[in-house]
């Protein structure tokens, strides 16, 4: 677990926890997927996008959500991902087992448009107090340190449903404003988000290995509201790049269970994504 | 950047729309391709990709073509390492997730050796829908409030005037040729596609020249007895070629799924050197082999059966 940069400002209390944390028999992707997973609702209609997303909503599929309809970008509607046989990216075959539908990727994007998708659940590489995402730069845009691979369906998802983002908690990757908004959150805070044209949508939590976090209301600024068990506040504040608010009712979240990682590693056994 | 429409329309009236057969080889197809050609390619990420008519682009010397695709995989790593292509026009580009952010991409963005245009999914989707449409632009709701539509100056952004809303107009592409591979297809191109389409009916309307490289050439009596199953009618396509596993190492849905490890070699090599680990690939599989089948050879018996059992796993339920 990359939990060590917080050590410094932890009480020994906050040490001891973070000793039982360490001995803890799952990985940090492992706790990502089983913590955003359980955001899922039965029923609901969510756009996946590859990785941590998938497996999550697999695994939340297999657990409380029979019912909820997983669509992907490469055009499925409904799928139901068969264990170990997880698919590169959200375009190959393996997305379309046992599915309802397969439309072409522009119109399952448009379901988003249309308003029929509840959560749009995606990874990602580096995000800010807004929730704004950034896939596409690190550096200046245009001389960039490193061109990462871009939206893809990111900044359609993001754009147009409520959003789940699932992602390692590393001061790096948790910076007070990203260097390019490739998939918008509430963009500059406050009614921004409304004001430079998207009227639906917008930040719904941020999962990390640490912790759950919300929005505030007003603000649309990032907003601690529960803690992995193990994890102090302070510990959150040190592995991020700004200031986060914090709930007043902080809860702790209940640890991975057996079922629950045992579920995982019969669909990611290679650990393909959980590594 | 908009063809004018009487344009785009008298090069339609133009082509022979006749039905008439138009099976060749993987060589003489290239001649429909001029370098600086704009090149939308169909399929998605590692999924139906056209390789081998790429494979034949390469290796026929093609030059300074710019290139269109929902997602781009290797084969655009493949396209600018070789200069065949300097231009991507895509929504994400990377060899995959899985094998992390692709170094060759990386070098050649990065240094402004090639280029990289960067569009929301949907709105090369709204691009490829818009030229098949023949409308010069398509309305969007995405794109706004980001820093992407900063760096793309062909888009505006308008007031409804129904409803006062903020929308996005994504522009029309008609690209000069479409590249496409299908399951199957009769020798006047009518294409049968299963499987996951992404946006290749949309490109192949869009079109100005459509090469459909095929698993199979079937009866134009087989393709009339499913005619639901035609995706892709034959007066969009200008060439039909067969070449069995035309998409590998990528995949063919229900055929073949991707080489696995031959993707992992692959990744490992550009990982270590991208140019020089790059360069050695090209030798190896596109400029050694005489023909496409002794380029599948190198690909490897065992790795193809693999592929194929695994492709031709998801019609035993």
């Amino acid at each position: 677990m990359p939990l060590g940069a917080g050590e410094a400002s932890m009480t020994t209390d906050a040490m001891t926890k973070m000793k039982e944390a360490d001995q803890r028999d799952y990985t940090a992707s492992e706790l990502l997927a089983v913590m955003s997973g359980r955001l899922l609702k039965d029923g609901q209609v969510v756009f996946a996008g590859v990785g941590i997303p998938l497996l999550a909503a697999t695994l939340a599929q297999r657990l409380h959500g029979p019912g909820l309809t997983i669509l992907f970008e490469g055009g499925t509607i409904g799928a139901f991902v068969v264990p170990g046989e997880l698919p590169p990216s959200t375009n190959e075959q393996r997305c379309t087992r046992r599915a309802n539908m397969v439309l072409s990727s522009t119109d399952v994007l448009l379901l988003l448009q249309r308003g029929y998708v509840d959560i749009g659940f995606m990874g990602g590489a580096q995000i800010d107090q807004y929730g704004n995402l950034n896939s596409s730069f690190i550096g200046d845009p245009a001389n960039p340190t490193i061109r990462l691979p871009g939206t893809g369906g990111g900044n359609d998802i993001s754009s147009l449903t409520q959003m789940i983002v699932a992602m390692k908690h590393e001061k790096r990757r948790f910076v007070a404003n990203v260097d390019f908004i490739t998939s918008p959150g509430f963009v500059h805070g406050g009614s921004s988000r409304k004001d430079s044209g998207l009227l639906a949508g917008g930040m719904y939590r941020v999962v990390t290995d640490l912790a759950i976090m919300g929005f505030d209301e007003n603000s649309k600024r990032m907003k601690v509201l529960a803690l992995h068990p193990g994890v102090s506040v302070d510990q959150v504040q040190a592995n991020t790049g700004f200031e986060l608010l914090v709930d007043k009712n902080v809860v702790t979240t209940e640890p991975p269970s057996e079922r629950e990682l045992a579920v995982l590693r019969h669909l990611d056994p290679e650990k393909l994504y959980t590594a | 950047m908009i063809e004018p429409y009487l344009e785009l329309r008298r090069k339609t009236a133009e082509r022979d729309r006749s039905l008439r057969e138009k099976v060749m080889t993987l060589e003489e197809a290239t001649k429909l391709v001029e370098d600086g050609d704009q090149v939308g390619i169909g399929g998605s990420t590692l999924s139906r990709t056209p390789i081998a008519m790429i494979w034949a682009l390469i290796r026929a010397g093609k030059k300074g073509l710019t290139c269109m695709r929902s997602i781009t995989s290797n084969e655009g790593e493949l396209l600018f390492a070789t200069g065949a292509c300097n231009h991507i026009i895509t929504s994400w580009f990377s060899h995959g997730i899985v094998w992390g952010v692709s170094r060759v991409m990386r070098h050649y963005t990065e240094s402004n050796k090639a280029r990289f245009d960067e569009w929301s999914h949907m709105a090369m989707g709204m691009r490829f829908r818009a030229g098949g449409m023949g409308v010069p632009f398509l309305p969007m709701r995405s794109m706004l409030g980001s820093d992407v539509i900063k760096l793309r100056p062909e888009v505006r952004e308008i007031e409804c005037p129904f409803t006062g809303e903020r929308l996005v107009l994504i522009p029309a592409l008609n690209p000069d040729v479409a590249l496409i591979h299908v399951q199957r297809c009769d020798a006047y191109g009518n294409a049968q596609m299963d499987g996951l389409q992404f946006m290749d009916i949309d490109l192949a309307m869009a079109a100005k020249r459509v090469i459909l490289t095929t698993e199979r050439v079937v009866s134009n009596d087989q393709i009339r007895r499913r005619p639901d199953h035609t995706k892709i009618p034959f007066f969009t396509v200008d060439a039909v070629v067969e070449v069995p596993f035309g998409c590998a190492p990528h995949e063919c849905y229900g055929v073949y799924e991707p080489f696995f490890k031959h993707h992992d070699y692959y990744a490992g090599l550009v990982k270590k050197d991208p140019i020089k680990g790059i360069s050695e690939y090209l030798d190896h599989y596109f400029y050694g082999p005489r023909n496409w089948a002794e380029y599948l050879s190198l690909l490897g018996t065992e790795e193809m059966l693999d592929a194929a059992r695994r492709g031709r796993s998801i019609h035993d339920d």
